[in-house]
């Protein structure tokens, strides 16, 4: 049911307002102070720590409070190539999981509902990659496209390679790793909605508009808008900051690195972390700006 | 019509072969944990049951595991108690700043987790705290909540409220109604949602390697040797919880059909 | 086997009791008395406040003002667990995690009372349930969980049973089968029954009396056949059954009748059934009541005649048929009239006059609304 965060919700039935407030404060006061002292004043944090300016003694990793806002200018300089290509992949990778996975979707949640053992099975396989570590399954595909693999040398023994050429390390192996990876994140939200499409609109549907494809247009995806929200932000906000796939170690190569790579570079390996947060505070704000816009337009405004 | 009988085949299948696809990398991760391996484990070598009875030989492998065990159960356990918590008041109660209480519970699941992952670093950084499996659990805490709350209030919203007045009409104080009557109801919502909370914990590598210092999770352990070659060992840990896990959704089903026959049955 | 059950109810009683929802009022300076033993229809349309009125005896809301004296003790500050007060919910509200047993059982283990299963077994046996004690209550019928409810309400043997629309969720069929049982049931344990319910047909075939609700306040509270018979006010007349209404200047009046002038006829009714006796009043009368004529009625002052009016629609119900009957001047009225032979046969279109006596006749204490004083 997380997956369906995103979407439109029908609103849980409010209670009466007679209940009394101090049982609503214990309830909630515990779990809202940790999220303020651990999510919050983290994000403050971070804005701090990116206005940050080196430290007057010159040592590495030591900064002084400032409000040196040239960090912005040279992140943003210094890292745009990494920022457009992050948004590319996310974008592109966002798109090519929704055309894999509403199919998919709507075969177990609409063909198969009549058949509750077929239904279980397909939802446990598509949950399985959860079931196996990210970094491992992510490794497996490395492996499977490396320079000596099966995959690649059948490919050249077919022609449609040539001798020098590769796969890991390319834009094409990090966006498959990502679309491979976020297949399910796209697939539950979108099936947990068609799960609950009332087939007699669809029937009333096909008495009205006739053809199956109209009716599909019609009737099916626009009720099942909220879904493919849900399911494109699910997507979308996690490959906007990965940086396992595009990690040269994994599926990525010297010019496939994301926004995410260059903040785990500058924060954990050169310890430079006023750029790190700087990156890091516009990408929560360009997140937060498109989901707001996003949601918005959809006119899902009912967020949780 | 043609068409139309033309598209019973093509989207089975589709589907057929998108779940082949899906299946490849953990189809090979399995395969690869009974590699013969001397170094690295790229290339088959033939089979060995060794990796599988001999697993904490790679004391690393090992260690990362059980500190990933140890962080996901801690994390698990406290985020499904004040998740649980703030679930019930969000259906339940009404109180005022309810649109910030819905805006901050959200936004961790809008915000990326290397943007959470380096927020909590700075903040550690600046509070001079030293990383350990003490500042994981916290970040674990924290990015797990909010998936609580939201599994566990679509439960609660189907809790007809009338249930708890009926306890209380038959006696039972405000706590008894709550645990003969509420919890008991929103168990296997609370079950699903740590669950969830045990699988996101678990799998994290990016929070996790911004706040955890020198302490190895699992998926840690992974990303650090997947420079010079991830032991077979590895490859056994992710299988043997790919196994176990398959198994607890299967047996969950088998239950839940079972207890359905049953209902329908009398 | 009913005699465990047997214990004495108790009056109740509000005072003044008023609540408050933020924006609106939803009882407004309620008084209401209900004997010890007795069996008492709330009755009216949604968001009368009757559902508000039961949970504040109940204790599941609290008023925002009055008493609430179950027994002569006021009871307004008690918890809901802490009063001797059992409802029988409109869904049931039976718990889908316990047995049909264990939910009988519940109030009885919670007051830690000796042998919980023993008396649930009894109280199921009451209900004639006793064979379904092991089920689960969704593998029970709609009527079955009915009985559920009544009997783990009762096994509890409160002061006073609330029904909150206890037959909502069942068929025509069974909710009337059910209305026998549970008054049966009543009669049998003696308990205060308090039946909160917008079916003015179930609260008039079970209960001693109705209290008629609106919009906050009790419009009139009586026993079924007076307030049908003599309704006080337009929503009362208009919310239990149908009714023709004339409204018009008083013209005459003394210790017998009471007559109005309605478009230019005389329209007359008893002073002693009659609210109000100056000024602009309205007056009506039961369809069931009027019989119309083919031929013009001998003028006699114990009638009302009206007419002639063509006859504009004819509906055939059963055991009788309803007419419409348009009268220039005056505007349709409804006659029914009983399908047993005695009545003239008459066509669409046929002319007739309309007579009633003028103790059938009921004078209302207020207007229909939407009727302006100045009429």
């Amino acid at each position: 049911m997380a997956f369906v965060a995103f979407g439109s919700q029908t609103p849980a039935k409010e209670q009466g307002p007679s209940k009394t407030g101090r049982v609503a404060l214990f309830l909630l006061l515990p779990g809202l102070f940790y999220l303020a002292l651990f999510f919050i004043t983290p994000l403050v944090s971070l804005i701090i720590t990116s206005l940050k300016a080196p430290s007057a003694t010159g040592a590495i990793g030591r900064y002084d409070f400032g409000l040196e806002f040239g960090n912005y200018v040279y992140a943003v300089t210094q890292y745009a190539p990494q920022i457009f290509r992050s948004f590319s992949f996310a974008v592109l990778a966002t798109v090519l999981a929704l055309a894999i996975s509403y199919p998919i979707a709507y075969f177990i949640a609409v063909k198969s509902r009549n058949r509750p053992l077929l239904k279980g099975i397909l939802l446990t396989l598509v949950v399985a990659p959860f079931f196996i570590s990210f970094l491992l399954r992510t490794f497996a595909w490395k492996q499977i496209f490396s320079n000596d693999s099966l995959v690649v040398n059948v490919l050249k023994d077919i022609g449609i390679f040539g001798a020098d050429s590769y796969i890991i390390g390319t834009n094409f192996a990090v966006v498959f790793g990502l679309v491979y990876n976020f297949i399910p994140f796209m697939t539950l939200p979108i099936y947990a909605n068609l799960d609950r499409l009332d087939l007699s609109l669809v029937e009333a549907g096909s008495d009205l508009y006739a053809s199956p494809s109209k009716t599909f247009r019609k009737i099916t995806l626009p009720l099942s808008l909220p879904g493919i929200i849900s399911g494109t932000l699910l997507t979308f906000i996690p490959i906007s900051g990965d940086y396992v796939v595009a990690s040269r170690d994994f599926l990525g190569g010297p010019d496939t690195a994301m926004i995410g790579n260059v903040v785990e570079a500058n924060f954990l390996r050169i310890q430079d972390y006023p750029t790190a947060s700087a990156i890091s505070v516009m990408l929560m704000a360009t997140i937060v700006v498109l989901v707001s816009a996003y949601v918005r337009r959809s006119g899902t405004d009912d967020l949780l | 019509m043609t068409r139309f009988s033309l598209g019973k085949y093509l989207l089975p299948t589709y589907v057929f072969l998108t779940f082949l696809f899906l299946m490849v990398p953990i189809g090979y991760t399995f395969v690869f944990s009974f590699n013969d391996s001397i170094k690295s484990n790229i290339i088959w070598r033939g089979f060995t049951l060794d990796n599988w009875l001999n697993v904490c030989d790679q004391a690393d492998v090992c260690g990362a595991f059980g500190n990933s065990l140890l962080v996901a159960v801690t994390a698990t356990a406290v985020s499904t108690v004040l998740g649980t918590m703030i679930a019930i008041a969000l259906v339940r109660y009404r109180f005022k700043f309810r649109s910030a209480t819905n805006l901050l519970l959200f936004l961790p699941l809008a915000t990326p987790e290397v943007v959470m992952g380096a927020g909590l670093a700075a903040q550690f950084l600046d509070f001079g705290w030293t990383k350990g499996l003490t500042t994981v659990i916290i970040a674990h805490v924290m990015f797990t909540l909010s998936f609580v709350v939201v599994t566990v209030k679509a439960r609660v919203a189907t809790l007809d409220p009338a249930l708890e007045e009926a306890g209380r009409d038959l006696y039972a104080s405000p706590m008894q109604v709550f645990w003969k009557i509420t919890f008991p109801l929103l168990l296997p919502g609370i079950l699903s949602a740590a669950m969830l909370a045990f699988a996101l914990s678990f799998d994290d590598f990016i929070i996790t390697q911004f706040n955890s210092g020198s302490v190895d999770t699992f998926p840690k352990f992974v990303y650090t040797a997947a420079a010079r070659g991830i032991p077979p060992e590895a490859n056994v840990v992710g299988s043997f919880v790919f196994i176990v896990a398959i198994a607890i959704v299967i047996a969950v089903q088998v239950r839940s059909a079972l207890k359905k026959r049953k209902l329908l049955s009398k | 086997m009913a005699t465990e059950f047997i214990a004495r109810g108790q009056d109740l009683e509000l005072k003044g009791i008023r609540k408050e929802f933020p924006g609106f009022v939803a009882v407004d300076n309620l008084d209401l008395k209900i004997p010890a033993g007795e069996f008492f229809a709330l009755l009216g349309p949604s968001g009368c406040g009757k559902t508000t009125t039961l949970r504040m005896i109940a204790g599941l809301e609290s008023p925002s003002k009055g008493e609430i004296l179950l027994g002569g003790k006021d009871i307004a500050g008690m918890k809901p667990h802490e009063r001797p007060v059992n409802t029988v919910f409109q869904n049931y509200a039976l718990f889908p995690h316990m047995s049909v047993l264990e939910n009988v059982a519940f109030g009885i283990r919670q007051r830690k009372l000796n042998e919980p299963l023993a008396k649930a077994e009894k109280a199921l046996a009451m209900v004639e349930l006793e064979h379904l004690a092991q089920r689960r209550p969704q593998q029970l019928s709609g009527g079955q969980q009915q009985r559920v409810a009544l009997a783990r309400a009762l096994v509890n043997r409160p002061s006073l049973l609330l029904l909150d629309e206890p037959l909502g969720a069942l068929d025509l069929k069974l909710r009337r089968q059910m209305q026998i049982e549970l008054k049966a049931i009543q009669m049998e344990v003696g308990l205060t029954f308090l039946h909160v319910t917008h079916d003015q047909e179930e609260a008039m075939d079970m209960a001693d009396t109705v209290a008629v609700m609106n919009q906050g306040h009790i419009e009139q509270l009586g026993s079924p056949e007076v307030l049908y018979d003599r309704p006080k006010t337009a929503f009362v007349a208009k919310f239990l059954g149908q009714s023709n209404m004339f409204i018009g200047k008083v013209t005459e009046t003394n210790s017998e009748t009471t007559s109005i002038e309605y478009k230019g006829k005389k329209i007359t009714g008893l002073t002693k059934r009659s609210e109000k006796v100056t000024g602009v009043i309205a007056i009506g009368v039961r369809p069931e009541k009027t019989y119309f004529h083919e031929t013009q009625p001998i003028d006699d002052p114990g009638l009302n005649i009206l007419g002639p009016g063509e006859i504009t629609d004819i509906r055939f119900t059963g055991v009788s048929n309803q007419y419409q009957i348009d009268i220039p001047g005056i505007g349709v009225m409804t006659v029914f009239a009983q399908n047993i032979g005695r009545s003239p046969v008459v066509e669409l279109g046929a002319q007739v006059y309309v007579s009633w006596k003028i103790e059938h006749s009921f004078g209302l204490s207020d207007l229909p609304s939407g009727v302006e004083e100045e009429q």
